[in-house]
């Protein structure tokens, strides 16, 4: 079986933490990995804020850093359903049948962090220590593109030492959205107070989900308004051990540091 | 009267910006939409074969648009044998001239109207008004928008955005000046503010001559007319006036009385979360009883306004199967915290940022502005009762604003620049194509901005404000994911495909 980690750019550039943990975890469940070089952006934010031309590259790209593969695994739900529903849209609408059939095969064999585990893998309980209460915020395009349902949850509720508490309005956005935090600040602004307000509600001290960019824009907004919790990715939770891997610390990226 | 219009609005971020500093707007929104979604995901949850429904909806619809000019024609062969007129408007202008001629050859200078988006779209009761003809709103929340000198902000609850107190306020000021006043000591309460509009109602209901409807539907092969609503406002105005005017959209027709059975399930529990509607009325053509209920002359205007040129557009189109429920409006974060004035248009909400760039164009700031008003969340894709993909069509019209391209425009295919104001963007958008297209290059960047962490500013100027206005910017590790794979993998030199170009 040839794994190929699709690390996703955001995690690459800003949250590595994020991809030397999915390493680990899949490394740990005896999974060998590689992690094509050539790999870079699945090209979410040209083509959600309406440059389809300037995705078109990025998807070729992608297709040829991940077609020799049989499963392509990412640590972010919006990037797997790019690859899924978009990459091959792309390319038809670029009127390249052989790119949007390759593209096809490679979004066929695509998977999210958790859908590899539960469905590929078949394991819920992954041998994961985390003593901490977490909430878990599903993120938009796992839940409703990906329809990842209670899989992150299996996996959260099988780690040793962790509680996890319920996040009131769990379903709303987060107010991220790519491009539209910033061309609609002031909403996206409302939308992120409103999860931030009810994640500190549920008293956890972190909050978990599976995508980078949308934790960026929670951690950043708790980081802003003072608040002690954490946003965490599913995947340093479920890399952290009893003797002691727990990652995501040194990045020191989604904590008040500063 | 009606003096607020839509034009000359801002684009949508700073209208949206205004509207999430003004407390009482998003109180009322978020009780008034938090509730309603609440019971409608109940509803809905009630009927075991609801996918199934929603996609047959779907499905019905894209069949009916596909062959749309024979379904009209049919619909327009039984109207006529049925005793009604039918008339063709290629748009509002056109709508508004025939209907203010149709109500002064009827020597009257008053309408009383149903609640319909048709003509709030066209703008009828401001064309009505120049021509000297009063249109007196009898739907509840559309009259407390006519009476308050608003515009409505959604779809099915035009006045959404006024809580109690303000309805009371507005009774209170202006009832008098359009026909009977509020009771004395008017207060907040529900019933009471219902039965002052019953009152100031009734004396239009008994006095008007003219009715002028839309409709949720169109039987082609009758030549019926269907109107669903709670509040018994609309049987009054289809059934007591000597003449009915209905202005309705062409995408309105669905082929048989089997179709229809399919979106008398979808529509009530999409929009209010009822299993079914209070009132359902349905007119075929005319009657010629004196004791009969109904029109004794009925005219149905036909409106296009775009419609067709929408439908040219194969992506954008399925727009055209929206029945009109707000179920996306109801569950929409950006809605709820937006309001639905900012979107400028009779169609605020999701289907209102994919509806009105395609009706209106994507010339105007407001307009262009408009598909980017979502984040893409998929909310009301997932509660659209005839499973219209608004996120897709919504990047799809991004495309069109950003790159620009062919469209249609009355019927002509037209080849549309790029809106303005995109070029920065755009060139930052090329800029990380290129890096991305270039992981070498990108490497390079990442272990720059890593060297040089320490000293990154932790507020931006610029576009970056933006961000930096309410978050905290992520830091920059000390080395990305890709050099600690080189690093602990002992990858030397450049891998196959790193470089660049192919």
């Amino acid at each position: 079986m040839r794994v190929a980690l699709f690390v996703t750019c955001v995690t690459d550039t800003l949250y590595p933490g994020t991809g030397r943990a999915t390493v680990d975890l899949l490394e740990r469940l005896g999974v060998a990995v590689d992690f094509p070089l050539a790999q870079s952006c699945c090209g979410q934010p040209q083509f959600n804020t309406g440059y389809r031309r300037e995705t078109e590259p990025l998807v070729r790209r992608h297709v040829e850093a991940f077609r020799d593969y049989d499963h392509v695994v990412t640590p972010s739900g919006s990037c797997a359903a790019m690859v899924r529903e978009n990459h091959p849209r792309v390319a038809a609408r670029g009127g390249d049948a052989a790119l949007e059939r390759v593209a096809t095969e490679v979004a066929s064999r695509t998977y999210e962090l958790s859908e590899f585990l539960v469905d590929v893998l078949g394991v819920t309980d992954v041998g994961a220590y985390y003593p901490h209460t977490v909430t878990y915020h599903p993120t938009c395009h796992g839940m409703r593109t990906l329809g990842l349902g209670d899989r992150p949850r299996r996996l959260l509720e099988n780690v040793r030492g962790l509680e996890l508490v319920e996040l009131p309005a769990a379903d709303q956005c987060c107010g991220f959205g790519g491009t539209f935090a910033v061309k609609n600040a002031a909403v996206s602004a409302a939308m992120g107070a409103d999860k931030a307000r009810n994640i500190e509600n549920t008293g956890a001290e972190a909050v978990c989900a599976v995508d980078n960019s949308c934790l960026m824009h929670i951690g950043g907004t708790l980081s802003r308004r003072g608040s002690t919790v954490r946003a965490v990715h599913l995947a340093e939770i479920l890399a952290a051990t009893e003797d002691g891997t727990e990652r995501a610390a040194e990045d020191g990226t989604r904590r008040s540091t500063r | 009267m009606s003096g607020r219009v839509h034009l000359g609005m801002p684009a949508f971020p700073e209208a949206a910006a205004s509207a999430t500093r003004n407390a009482r707007l998003r109180g009322n929104l978020s009780h008034a939409t938090g509730t309603i979604r609440a019971k409608r995901a109940q509803a809905v949850a009630e009927l075991s074969d609801w996918d199934a429904l929603r996609a047959a909806g779907a499905a019905v619809k894209d069949r009916t648009l596909r062959h749309l000019d024979h379904y009209l024609e049919r619909l327009e062969e039984a109207v006529t044998a049925a005793g009604g007129t039918v008339h063709w408007a290629a748009d509002a202008a056109e709508a508004n001239r025939i209907v203010t001629d149709l109500v002064r050859a009827t020597g009257e200078t008053e309408v009383v109207k149903v609640k319909s988006m048709a003509t709030q779209e066209i703008d009828l009761n401001a064309a009505l008004e120049r021509a000297g003809i009063r249109a007196y709103e009898t739907d509840l929340a559309e009259l407390i928008v006519q009476l308050g000198d608003d515009l409505p902000s959604h779809i099915l609850v035009p006045a959404i955005h006024r809580n109690r107190g303000e309805i009371r306020d507005i009774f209170r000021e202006e009832m008098g000046r359009w026909g009977r006043p509020a009771p004395k000591g008017l207060t907040d309460d529900p019933a009471e503010l219902a039965e002052a509009a019953r009152l100031h109602l009734r004396e239009k209901f008994l006095r008007a001559k003219v009715g002028v409807s839309g409709a949720n539907f169109m039987v082609a092969e009758t030549g019926t007319l269907v109107v669903v609503e709670s509040e018994g406002n609309g049987r009054m105005c289809l059934t007591l006036p000597e003449t009915l005017i209905s202005v309705v959209g062409i995408e309105k027709v669905v082929p048989t009385w089997q179709d229809l059975e399919i979106f008398l399930q979808l529509l009530p529990r999409s929009s209010t979360a009822e299993r079914m509607n209070p009132y359902t009325s349905m007119w075929t053509g005319t009657t010629d009883s004196e004791t009969a209920d109904g029109p004794r002359v009925f005219h149905l205007v036909l409106l296009d306004n775009g419609r067709t040129d929408a439908l040219a557009d194969t992506v954008g189109r399925q727009a055209l199967r929206c029945i009109r429920c707000s179920a996306c409006l109801n569950v929409c974060p950006v809605y709820e915290r937006a309001g639905g004035h900012a979107y400028g248009s009779a169609y605020p909400g999701p289907i209102g940022a994919i509806l009105t760039p395609q009706l209106r164009g994507t010339a105007s700031e407001l307009d262009a502005s408009l598909p980017y008003a979502s984040s893409l969340c998929g909310a009301c894709y997932e509660v659209c009762p005839v499973a219209i993909d608004i996120p897709q069509v919504l990047v799809h019209l991004r495309e069109r604003v950003v790159e620009g391209g062919e469209v249609t425009v009355r019927g002509q295919r037209t080849t549309i620049r790029p809106a303005r104001g995109h070029a920065a963007e755009r060139a930052a958008m090329r800029a990380a194509r290129w890096a991305f297209d270039h992981p070498r290059a990108l490497l390079a960047g990442q272990r720059l901005a890593s060297r040089t962490r320490r000293l990154h500013p932790r507020r931006l100027p610029g576009p970056g404000r933006a961000w930096t206005a309410t978050r905290d910017l992520p830091t920059v590790p000390a080395e990305s994911f890709r050099d600690w794979w080189r690093r602990t993998r002992n990858v030397r030199g450049e891998a196959r495909g790193e470089g660049g170009g192919r």
